[in-house]
């Protein structure tokens, strides 16, 4: 073994000084770097000022009085000063003849969060067993599952609303008998866990079987079955990834209009469907419109920006895996 | 379960949550008490898990509100599989626990995916009613018709259109801001859009679009730009066919943020190494950024690429809030609901139908990606 010897690099003064005062060399290269692209710094600011700037009139808009509004646009804020929230008040109690928009709050957080928890705990479990239940046929099934994620939406709607509506017959004989609820959550619920399985079943998969598997045989040498392993080891090591798709099954479903539109009618729709048809029948009120917009993108600006880092992960674990 | 889901609809909102939850959790807590026992031998344990496949099929039919032969059938076949289980080369119960972990998903996924998928392959082939058999009648209406060719070509459109511009500005903003100082919160503004709705988006954007006749005042920021150029103020959501790339932009501003956080972390795993022996070789920071950057996260863009592909065929929101498809703007997933709300229930398949010939080459080729990772692994 030879002792490593320092080369001889060609170092300038300045950064030789660095060197003997120990700190990291680079330091400076990285301000030479920057100012050598000023130019991508420009354009990083054009960018992240022309993606900001609707949102933000948005926001102005909505906290405007709605003859101003009308009047003049409103990036005029400081020649015509105004404010109100009455806009906020008025199309809360806008809506239809069975809905207003308050109620269609409600029913957004009705839906979302048992849609977000019901595919979570029954992908976990199929996730589980993919990743550590060996059994012939499972790697086929598995894409198979996969597969699934990309058959769009559209091809299952209005099938799974009669199959909900009618039930299930084959031939006379009636296998399923039929949902009877028509003015209820639970079809959106059980339609927003079947929409979610196919990903979630994946994502959720890609970090089981991460888990070393020195832990699950150490686990089942102890004597722990499946159950218990699925309970005590896998479940509490995966929840940072169970949070980040919690999120992300979240916003979708808050953010979700198309399998609102077909299974959630009349006294439970989502705001979603409530804010769309405003927009349709008053498209004009442009003071209604911006206040309902930003009273819904609030909770899922909200937990976004709270709870941003899972979110990232979870989208990182889903796609530079897949 | 049927009675159990009507009754709790009649509680408010708020109340349901806690309910349903409880139930579900309750259901689950006894499907991992049967799968722990399951796997240990002795009389008692052997009795618990025959009663189990005997009595939860039958039980679970029952739910459901089928008929009763059919609960009877579904116990026989739960007896069958005990038996097959307490034979299995795997010792006893071990099927047991492979069809407790994965029988809900499954059965949801054949519920509410395969069969409907199946469902309307065979509704396209039908006519509206659905009850007689009418051949290609369907996918002739939408070829032969300007309005339907017209929605399947827009489609086109957004697919080429939106994967390519929006990753091109998320890979451009993500090196632009790499390593430079505030880059969270730079990333931050970009990104904020995937969390808001499709309809808030468009909402938004409808704003930006607003038109007034020329000489008064313009509201829409988009119009105001162009009275300063000394233009004159133009609908932008009506005039075909540029209509249609001002709702693309929409999606473009929603997908730059996923593409942006894909890639930036793609980028960050580019080796340092290879990136300075690149430079010692006296390369610029363009031919760096060609001829290591871009190979180095080539999986990652390819992921990007084909994400946001899928999004775009499958937009509906976007399109439904903006124009509903007026002006010769529409979609095949908007064009769809519509013939569905119209009781063109065959026309309405044979949309669906398209739409997924449009995404199959995309799932044949990330599947052959996984199985591919899955091999290696």
């Amino acid at each position: 073994m030879t002792a490593t010897v320092p080369a001889k690099l060609p170092l300038g003064k300045k950064d030789r000084k660095q060197l003997a005062r120990g700190e990291k060399l680079g330091a400076s290269t990285r301000t030479k770097k920057r100012l050598t692209s000023r130019g991508a710094t420009i354009a990083a600011l054009v960018i992240a000022v022309l993606w900001t700037t609707p949102t933000f009139g948005l926001f102005i808009s909505s906290i405007r009085p709605p003859e101003q509004i009308l009047r003049n646009g409103w990036w005029t804020i400081f020649q015509n000063p105004g404010f109100t929230l009455n806009n906020y008040t008025e199309v809360l109690a806008a809506g239809n003849s069975t809905l207003n928009l308050a109620g269609a709050f409600i029913n957004s957080i009705a839906i979302t969060i048992p849609a977000t928890i019901f595919p979570l705990v029954l992908a976990s479990l199929a996730a589980y067993a993919f990743a550590w239940i060996k059994f012939p046929g499972r790697n086929w099934m598995f894409i198979g599952v996969f597969a699934l994620q990309i058959v769009p939406l559209q091809m299952a709607l209005v099938p799974l609303l009669s199959l909900f509506s009618r039930g299930l017959s084959i031939g006379d004989i009636e296998v399923f008998a039929s949902l009877n609820a028509s003015n209820a959550y639970s079809q959106v619920w059980i339609a927003h866990t079947i929409f979610a399985l196919p990903l979630a079943i994946f994502l959720l998969h890609n970090f089981v079987s991460e888990i070393p598997s020195e832990l699950i045989e150490a686990a089942r040498v102890d004597g722990a079955g499946h159950g218990q392993i699925f309970f005590r080891i896998v479940l509490p090591l995966t929840m940072p990834a169970i949070a980040s798709f919690a999120i992300f099954q979240f916003l979708w479903v808050w953010n979700d209009l198309l399998v609102a539109l077909v299974f959630a009618d009349g006294q439970v729709a989502p705001m979603t469907k409530l804010l769309a048809e405003i927009t349709g029948s008053r498209g004009q009120d442009w003071n209604l419109l911006t206040a309902g917009a930003f009273i819904s993108i609030l909770v899922p600006l909200i937990v976004f920006f709270a709870l941003q880092r899972y979110f990232v992960r979870g989208l990182l674990a889903g796609s530079t895996k897949g | 379960m049927s009675a159990f889901l009507a009754w709790i609809s009649t509680l408010p909102a708020l109340a349901q949550i806690p309910l349903v939850l409880a139930a579900f959790f309750a259901v689950i807590a006894l499907l991992i008490f049967f799968l722990e026992i399951a796997p240990r031998s002795g009389r008692k344990f052997t009795i618990i898990r025959a009663a189990a496949c005997v009595l939860i099929p039958g039980l679970v039919f029952l739910a459901l509100g089928s008929v009763l032969w059919a609960a009877a059938a579904a116990t026989l076949f739960g007896a069958l599989f005990f038996y097959l289980d307490y034979r299995s080369r795997q010792g006893a119960g071990y099927l047991f626990q492979l069809v407790g972990f994965l029988s809900p998903a499954i059965f949801l996924l054949a519920i509410g995916l395969i069969y409907p998928t199946i469902q309307t392959t065979i509704q396209a082939f039908m006519n509206s009613r659905g009850t007689r058999f009418v051949g290609l009648e369907n996918f002739i209406w939408i070829f032969t018709q300007d309005t339907g060719i017209r929605t399947v070509l827009n489609t086109f459109v957004w697919v080429l259109i939106v994967p390519a511009v929006s990753t091109i500005f998320g890979l451009a903003y993500a090196v632009f801001i790499d390593k430079s100082r505030g880059e969270k919160f730079f990333k931050v503004l970009v990104f904020m859009p995937m969390a808001i709705s499709f309809v808030g988006a468009s909402i938004i954007w409808r704003f930006v679009y607003a038109v007034r006749p020329a000489g008064q005042e313009q509201i829409g920021l988009l119009n105001q730009v162009v009275v300063w150029l000394g233009g004159e103020p133009v609908s932008w959501l009506s005039n075909s066919p540029w209509n249609t790339f001002f709702l693309i932009v929409v999606l473009i501003w929603i997908q730059t943020g996923f593409a942006m956080v894909i890639l930036s972390a793609a980028i960050k795993g580019v080796p340092a190494e290879q990136l300075e022996a690149a430079e010692l070789d006296g390369t610029n920071a363009w031919q760096r950024f060609v001829n290591v950057t871009v190979p180095g996260i080539r999986s990652s863009l390819v992921v990007v690429l084909t994400t946001i592909s899928i999004a775009s065929l499958k937009v509906f929101d976007i399109v439904r809030t903006m124009t509903a498809g007026a002006n010769e703007t529409s979609v095949i997933a908007n064009e769809m609901y519509s013939q569905w709300q119209g009781f063109e229930v065959g026309r309405s398949a044979a949309f669906a139908v398209v739409l997924f010939l449009m995404v199959l080459p995309i799932v044949i080729y990330n599947a052959r990606q996984i199985k591919k990772q899955r091999e290696i692994r």
